[in-house]
């Protein structure tokens, strides 16, 4: 864990408490239950909101607290812990382009929104299953927006979405010339390819030709966030139940063959805490940020992956049933290390920003 | 060991950067420039050439070599901001910290922490000033893994002590001049009969053999004790409590062995910098070869994770007052990638990447050979892999014992 300052473990702590006690796994069954493509809870949300997590990387001539990357990274671990379903990470990455892009009437105009939670924001990247910034047909003409988005992230809360065409990053707000088609994922989660038929688009004209790049280097960032979180937790599930469950007369915490599986998982997921914090700390120096996020996410990727594995290997049958929760973490880990880059794809945008 | 934590106001620290200045402008001879401290490992003798030894006693003096260590006792006495700008200031001027070694990694905290004052006094300003080198005298043949096995005994005689017994892959044993040892003072209590013991290499009785390894290279030793007084005042600590100290210690050792250490000093570059020099690459300046090009990214990702660990580990243990719990994860991390670098670099070479010796390679290839074959003892010196994965399961996880 980084050493935080005061304000960051009162932030930390605020939802780590929240997440345990409000929103535990069980809240998540329940939207589960719940069937509704939105796949997320107003209230929490709205809770969200008001302890301010929607707007910690606003400035606060716009509403937000700017308290920073690592505080926004803080609270997404602690929510991914606990599975909660919510938009707050596509509405902080929609908030992040529109800082970084934006010009000073877009940010007058939607910021302060998106910092009150009143407008909830995703991007609208990729047009296949598998994420490649480089291959975009979605192009804009006289204002007007036309192409489909795959697997946009929460898209039926979405108000507003960022969307990458052939010459940059557009706003689009739902309604007119904005239709979804939803995807049922294996996480439960709202997911849905979004066509875009000459709808209004607003160009987000700022930052530079990287803006691209520069809002999924954020993407992948807090997407790692998440992802640290859900690590973390099956790693302690798994540890307490090494520690409970009884064969042979013994409890399995005892089997050395066991005891070094879960060394080797706590010596990699402290290696994707560090790959995660350095993410979050690259991005408020502003230094090396492009090689901090794909650190982040492809470490990422290969941890959460070996141990959501492990953590249903070393359940044992009870980790095959839908009752108990362990299979939402692997299923839920599936979905994130295919968005916004997988493995390979990170390691060869690596091998590329190193020159070889 | 004390610490001095407490900041001071700017216009100090500002003055402070200025008296290192001139203190470098002063003391650091330009010949040494970008060059590294020779005698900070255990790999060969003692030799210096007299800027080495000016430099050495310019900065021992100083107390600089150990920038943080107590005055009282012969260190810098500085504080953490402090000790951060003299390395800024070393590093910018190109200029080394010249004292190290085991002394100042392991042994010197443990006896700032555990040790007497007429020992702290004794011992500690010799350190500071680079003067003595230290080895440690643990292993013994049937006491590696299972450290507390050991066997050498020392016999109480009233005013001294008869140490008797052998250990082995003593560091630089032939080279040092003592030897901070675990030895057996009671053979009833497996664990509370061992106690720390400090032994002069130069008492009679006293052999060292050196053991030739796979690289070639002789860095360790046997050691045989035979009918060794020791003075009962080179006891440290109580007896009996020998293996607390010497466990602390190996904390101490762990973090200094994990950083990534003496393979990446030795070989110096990235290993996609290498592969770009000995590879084939397509017009776009990629490595052609796509499947070493995805494993060699895919390792120096996890190396930038690891270098990230090993920087969250030592913030978090500054903060924290003390040395990491983590230091057993470092340990096992830094020696297993450094490696598996050494492999990816032997490998990406050919066979103009295993050289032995002679015409027609180059220096560093030559070193990378020994650096991979040295390497091969990362993993089994200093608590195996699995002595680590032992610690952290039990000390770290709470598994319970396996009986």
């Amino acid at each position: 864990m980084a050493v935080l300052n005061e304000e960051q473990e009162m932030l930390r702590d605020m939802a780590r408490e929240w997440a345990t006690n409000e929103s535990p796994v069980t809240e998540f069954r329940k939207v589960r239950a719940s069937g509704e493509p939105e796949a997320f809870d107003r209230g929490a949300f709205g809770n969200m909101a008001e302890m301010g997590w929607t707007g910690v990387i606003i400035p606060e001539e716009h509403g937000g607290s700017d308290f920073g990357w690592l505080s926004a990274g803080l609270v997404v671990e602690e929510l991914g812990k606990t599975l909660t379903a919510s938009p707050l990470i596509q509405t902080t990455i929609a908030a992040a382009a529109i800082v970084l892009g934006g010009s000073d009437e877009q940010k007058a105009k939607y910021l302060p929104k998106l910092a009150s939670g009143e407008m909830i924001g995703t991007l609208a990247i990729d047009e296949g299953a598998r994420h490649d910034p480089s291959k975009i047909a979605t192009s804009v003409s006289g204002g007007k927006i036309s192409g489909t988005k795959a697997f946009v992230h929460e898209a039926h809360g979405a108000d507003l979405f960022v969307v990458a065409s052939t010459d940059g990053l557009y706003l689009v707000e739902k309604g007119d010339g904005v239709s979804l088609s939803t995807r049922k994922l294996t996480d439960q989660r709202s997911h849905a390819d979004v066509t875009f038929d000459g709808a209004s688009a607003d160009k987000l004209a700022g930052g530079g030709d990287s803006l691209l790049d520069d809002v999924l280097d954020r993407a992948r960032i807090l997407t790692a966030c998440e992802m640290l979180g859900m690590a973390q937790q099956v790693f302690d599930t798994t540890l307490d139940y090494l520690k409970q469950r009884v064969q042979f007369n013994q409890v399995l915490a005892t089997f050395q063959s066991l005891q070094h599986r879960m060394a080797d998982l706590f010596g990699d997921l402290a290696m994707m805490r560090s790959a995660v914090e350095g993410g979050l700390q690259a991005l408020d120096s502003g230094f090396g940020v492009a090689r901090a996020a794909t650190i982040a996410k492809a470490e990422a990727n290969r941890v959460l992956h070996t141990m959501s594995r492990e953590g249903v290997q070393l359940h044992g049958g009870i980790g095959m049933t839908d009752e108990y929760d362990i299979g939402f973490y692997l299923k839920r880990a599936r979905v994130l290390e295919a968005s916004f880059g997988s493995t390979s794809y990170l390691k060869n945008r690596f091998a590329k920003l190193g020159g070889y | 060991m004390a610490t001095q934590t407490e900041l001071q106001p700017a216009d100090t620290t500002d003055a402070f950067r200025e008296e290192v200045r001139q203190f470098l402008a002063d003391n650091f001879p330009e010949e040494l420039k970008g060059k590294g401290n020779a005698l900070a490992g255990v790999e060969g003798p003692t030799a210096e050439t007299e800027p080495q030894r000016k430099w050495r006693e310019a900065m021992g003096a100083r107390g600089w070599g150990t920038p943080t260590w107590p005055k009282e006792y012969g260190g810098g006495g500085l504080n953490r901001k402090q000790a951060a700008i003299l390395n800024e200031e070393l590093a910018k001027a190109g200029a080394y910290n010249p004292i190290g070694g085991m002394g100042v990694m392991m042994f010197g905290p443990t006896l700032l922490e555990y040790g007497s004052e007429e020992q702290k006094k004794e011992h500690i300003p010799p350190i500071c000033r680079g003067e003595v080198r230290w080895c440690q005298g643990y292993s013994e043949p049937n006491a590696g893994s299972d450290l507390a096995n050991l066997q050498t005994t020392a016999e109480d005689k009233g005013d001294h002590y008869l140490v008797n017994g052998q250990k082995t892959w003593t560091s630089g044993g032939q080279w040092a001049d003592k030897c901070f040892c675990l030895v057996r003072t009671d053979r009833s209590d497996k664990h509370r009969g061992i106690s720390f013991l400090l032994i002069d290499m130069d008492s009679p009785g006293v052999e060292v053999r050196p053991i030739q390894m796979i690289s070639g290279m002789s860095p360790f030793c046997e050691t045989f004790f035979t009918d060794v007084k020791v003075p009962k005042e080179n006891l440290v600590g109580e007896e009996g409590q020998g293996w607390t100290i010497g466990k602390r210690l190996l904390q101490h050792e762990r973090t200094n062995l994990s950083g990534g250490g003496s393979m990446a000093r030795l070989m110096g570059q990235s290993v996609s910098d290498v592969a770009k020099k000995y590879l084939e690459l397509d017009d776009g300046g990629e490595i052609a070869d796509k499947v070493m090009r995805d494993r060699i990214a895919d390792f120096e990702i996890r190396w930038g994770s690891f270098l990230m660990t090993a920087r969250r580990a030592t913030e978090e243990s500054k903060a924290a007052g003390g040395v990491s719990e983590i230091s057993s994860v470092l340990k096992k991390l830094g020696t297993k990638l450094g490696q598996e670098r050494a492999e990816m670099l032997i490998e990406i070479m050919g066979l103009q990447g295993l050289g032995w010796e002679g015409e027609g390679f180059s220096e560093s290839e030559l070193a990378g050979v020994r650096a991979w074959l040295f390497g091969k003892a990362t993993t089994i010196y200093g608590g195996s892999t699995e002595i680590q994965n032992n610690i952290i399961a039990k000390r770290v996880l709470g598994m319970l014992d396996h009986q």
